[in-house]
């Protein structure tokens, strides 16, 4: 149990000291049975604060939470959701990316799906084995292969998107990891099959997008998903990696934002203090959220289906014509 | 280009301290207009309108200066035959951005800089007597990134090359998604590429060129989609910026690393040209593409007409 218990974030430090002092008096109960009064009055002290401190996030603690080192990853969601779920490897071509994980999976005797999703690992080994959730084209490639299996046999597709981004690197530039992003926006249009994507942690941008194009978007509470990490935009437009902050409430990053801008179609609501504070009641808010969307949308015909996404894309952005 | 004498005496100073100062700066966008040039690579003094008239490709050493999107259609369509659509689209500034300064504001600045009223030119034209649809992108304006007006744009203007059955050609110059119009500049990649799909199916030709730069979003969107993909001599093109991968990566990273001959050392385009090849090259690859007989099985043949290619007008 020890192990699981959550790891207190900058802010939640407050919070982390009201705990301690209840700790303590307990501990001292059995001889002092007269404290009993004041560790209620500590207690109710301490789920007001709890409240108060989950209710008025800045987009920066999001950020914090959306990266929590026990956030549940794709694989903590598989688990859940089917323990015999069937896990298929590889782009066929020479590679099979461990920050990209596919499998197949049943919610239930009616409903089946394809899910792809990329994996930030969890300890140091598993962190480098999925470079940190940064998938490289052959990842993408992976996933591209599978989107055309689901594809071929009508299954629907479920994206689970928790990544810091494509990865930035040599070999990732020598095998093209540009084209393999706008591959998979342009075949992902394509399906006629139903696609929903959850972003569960962090959406970092043309890299999440590349599993992204999908018929609904949905949001964890406390998940962000940008253009550009707020770190990389606090360097390039205020030219200082210390305006973290303002970048990040800028940018508009946090999933009631998007929302509000009407890209994303839902937010998924988290267990108090994130995901990681109870991943059995995330995996269960994420499938309840899933189950209602594909079930809706299983009753379009295959070409409605398709048009629905397109039409999707076609609606966002902002701008005016003059004549 | 007319000019007063005026002007270019007050050119030439500003050019002369400019290089005593700072030998090595490139020129300004205003310095384009002045009445010779030297060159970056070979430091050869050059005369403006011999330069034009190279496509603004140095005669000595084949360097290719930067050119705005104007000039490239100048460079591509037939005279007078480039149609402009959707000329006056401004970003809505959906967030409300600031920075250091305000984007509503940095917007008309740059408008006021640059010319333009955005980072993309759209609409069609004729090459060598072929129709297209042409679309090319401007660095000078908010280093040609893509926000809602260009993802607006050129998702009109591969509707209207599906519109009209007509080859779409797109010239990319950007350095990315534009950071101020956050998730919905994303959602471009997603929205022009999806319209790509549209243009695919409906058995057209789709040529990409890339220019100098071309990067981030736009790499990751339409510019590498093309069935046809054209690196122009010079450009360097990818997905990261250099800086961004040596820092992650804590190496140094080869001299040729996202150069045009290095794409296509790693299979990621068709060909590199130089600036003086490519209008023959589209008009023969146009050409190309279109069908020697009409055949009623394919996808693009619609009412007993295939016209995949284009119409040819004398
Ligand atoms: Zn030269």
């Amino acid at each position: 149990m020890a192990e699981n218990k959550p790891i207190p974030l900058e802010f939640e430090k407050p919070l982390e000291v009201l705990s301690e002092q209840i700790t303590r008096l307990e501990q001292q109960l059995v001889s002092h049975p007269e404290l009993e009064a004041d560790i209620e009055k500590l207690q109710e002290q301490y789920s007001k604060l709890k409240k108060s401190l989950y209710s008025n996030l800045k987009s920066i603690d999001h950020l914090a939470i959306a990266r929590h080192p026990q956030r549940p990853y794709t694989r903590d969601y598989l688990e859940r959701w089917d323990p015999n779920w069937l896990e298929l490897h590889g782009d066929r071509k020479g590679s099979d990316d461990q920050a990209m994980v596919c499998g197949l999976v049943r919610f239930d005797d009616e409903l089946r799906c394809l899910v792809v999703g990329t994996q930030k690992g969890r300890d140091l080994r598993a962190k480098q084995r999925c470079n940190f959730g940064m998938p490289q084209p052959e990842g993408y490639r992976k996933a591209l292969r599978l989107f055309h299996h689901a594809e071929k046999f009508g299954i629907p597709i479920v994206t689970l998107i928790d990544t810091p981004g494509a990865y930035p690197g040599l070999e990732a530039e020598e095998h093209n990891q540009a084209q393999a992003i706008a591959v998979n926006l342009l075949e992902l249009s394509g399906l006629t099959v139903p696609v929903i994507s959850v972003v569960t942690g962090e959406g970092g941008s043309g890299g999440a997008l590349a599993i992204g194009v999908t018929n609904r978007i949905l949001m964890l509470e406390h998940s962000v998903y940008s253009v550009i990490s707020p770190e990389g935009c606090a360097s390039i437009l205020w030219r200082s990696s210390e305006k973290v902050l303002e970048a990040a409430e800028a940018m508009r990053i946090t999933a009631r934002e998007i929302l509000a801008l009407g890209v994303i179609d839902g937010v998924i609501e988290e267990p108090l203090g994130g995901a990681h504070h109870d991943m059995d009641m995330a995996a269960a808010n994420v499938k309840a959220a899933l189950t209602r969307e594909l079930k809706s949308l299983l009753a379009l015909s295959p070409a409605e289906i398709r048009k629905d996404r397109q039409n999707k894309y076609r609606k966002i952005g902002a701008f005016v014509e003059a004549n | 280009m007319a000019m007063d004498l005026k002007d270019w005496f007050s050119n030439r100073r500003k050019r002369r301290e400019r290089e005593n100062l700072v030998p090595k700066q490139p020129l300004s966008n205003e310095e384009y207009c002045a009445l010779w040039k030297q060159c970056f690579q070979c430091r050869e003094m050059l005369y403006a309108r011999d330069l034009r008239h190279n496509l603004h490709v140095c005669p000595k050493c084949q360097y290719h200066f930067r050119i705005g999107a104007e000039e490239r259609i100048e460079q591509i369509a037939d005279p007078d035959s480039f149609v402009e659509i959707d000329q006056k689209m401004d970003s809505a500034d959906p967030l409300e951005f600031v920075d250091t300064d305000a984007y509503s504001k940095r917007q008309k600045q740059a408008q006021k800089k640059s010319g333009l009223y955005e980072a993309v030119l759209t609409g069609t034209c004729r090459i060598n007597g072929h129709d297209a649809a042409l679309g090319v992108m401007d660095f000078a304006f908010f280093g040609g990134s893509m926000g809602s007006v260009v993802g607006e744009k050129v998702t009109r203007l591969i509707e209207k090359a599906i519109e009209e059955h007509i080859p779409l050609i797109i010239v990319s110059s950007s350095g990315g998604a534009r950071m101020q119009e956050g998730i919905l500049s994303l959602m471009q990649l997603a929205k022009t590429s999806s319209a790509l799909k549209d243009l695919s199916d409906a058995g057209l030709l789709y040529i990409s060129i890339l220019s100098e730069p071309t990067f981030g979003g736009v790499t990751a969107s339409f510019a590498m989609l093309g069935d046809i993909i054209i690196a122009e001599r010079g450009a360097r093109v990818g997905f990261a910026g250099r800086r961004v991968i040596e820092q992650t990566i804590r190496q140094k990273l080869p001299a040729d690393f996202q150069t045009a001959e290095y794409l296509l050392k790693h299979g990621q385009v068709d060909m590199v040209l130089d600036r003086l090849q490519i209008k023959e090259t589209l008009a023969n690859m146009i050409q190309f593409h279109q069908p020697l007989v009409e055949d009623p099985n394919r996808a693009f043949s619609k009412n007993g007409r295939s016209k995949v290619g284009s119409r040819t007008k004398k």
